[in-house]
């Protein structure tokens, strides 16, 4: 079994409003945030012969499903 | 008499009103599984309604735009037939590609339950069609969390040069880019919108201008 995982971020111009509300707590409790980006973190888990088949499965997935590339951008990689 | 299909996803909740409002503008409403494959012929247009499919869960209408049923719809859109989405159904249609833009949570983060001053800006050719002019402005309901229109700059300038800007809010309550609160595609047999028309059929209820969308 190969797991990978797909990390989904908001594209940097689009306006993160959890990123937001997580860094304005983040910054009342004294830390001095630059930025906060809150996205997603997707693990699957497939029956591939090999790591590459798996990574290439799991793009498609991103592709199609996982992320919407008008408003955000995602990082596949096999655990 | 115009028989319109009215699809239902899991956690789709304005099925029932959108069906009252088609049979009160004289058309039949028909409930469409999400499992189901449709036979589109049989049908004069569809209408998606709004709620919160698959609990808005990984982007709202994300799941719902993989269903079977809207390989059929994306059929029925190539062929000119007439659907609208109103707010969860306008974001499966953006999420399914068959609207352009996506919707993002409202600016303020919150949930807003109200109503809204609307201004026509290009009629849709079957939905309201030309009982709602130009620059006419109409009082619907909102109810959304996930409601602000998102479109890049060069995408809105070809949304403005194509007319594809059905409606826009008068005093822009969820950050919508360009005040967009409803888009039609290019051919413009499909449109989508946030507020609930289906909410407006008769004075009693706030208003009764929505009823012109199912006309």
């Amino acid at each position: 079994m190969i797991k990978v995982a797909v990390k989904i971020l908001p594209r940097p111009e689009v306006l993160d409003t959890q990123g937001r509300a997580v860094s304005e707590i983040l910054n009342k409790q004294g830390h001095e945030l630059h930025q906060c980006q809150v996205g997603r973190y997707v693990v699957l888990e497939m029956e591939e012969s090999s790591k590459e088949e798996a990574l290439k499965k799991a793009n498609a997935m991103a592709e199609k499903v996982l992320h919407n590339p008008l408003i955000e951008v995602f990082e596949a990689e096999v655990l | 008499m115009k028989k319109i299909g009215v699809l239902r996803f899991p956690g789709t909740n304005c099925d029932r009103d959108i069906i009252q409002a088609v049979n009160e503008s004289g058309g039949v409403g028909e409930y469409l599984w999400y499992q189901d494959r449709v036979d589109i012929n049989q049908y004069d247009g569809f209408i998606l309604p709004g709620g919160f499919s698959y609990g808005d869960y990984l982007r709202s209408g994300a799941l719902a735009a993989q269903a079977p049923v809207m390989d059929d719809i994306r059929e029925a859109a190539s062929k000119g037939m007439p659907i609208m989405g109103i707010c969860n159904g306008f974001q499966i249609l953006c999420e399914a590609g068959l609207l352009p833009g996506a919707l993002m949570r409202n600016t303020s983060s919150r949930f807003i339950d109200k109503w809204v001053n609307l201004e026509m800006i290009s009629p849709h050719q079957f939905f309201g069609g030309q009982r709602i002019s130009k620059g006419e402005v109409v009082h619907f309901p909102i109810a959304h969390a996930d409601g602000r229109y998102y479109i890049d700059e060069r995408e809105l300038s070809g949304l403005h040069d194509n007319e594809q800007v059905w409606l826009t809010y008068k005093d822009n309550p969820n950050g919508s880019v360009a005040n967009i609160a409803g888009v039609k595609n290019k051919e413009g047999n499909v449109g989508g919108m946030m507020p609930h028309p289906e909410r407006a059929l008769f004075e009693w209820m706030g208003g009764s201008e929505g009823l012109m969308i199912f006309l």
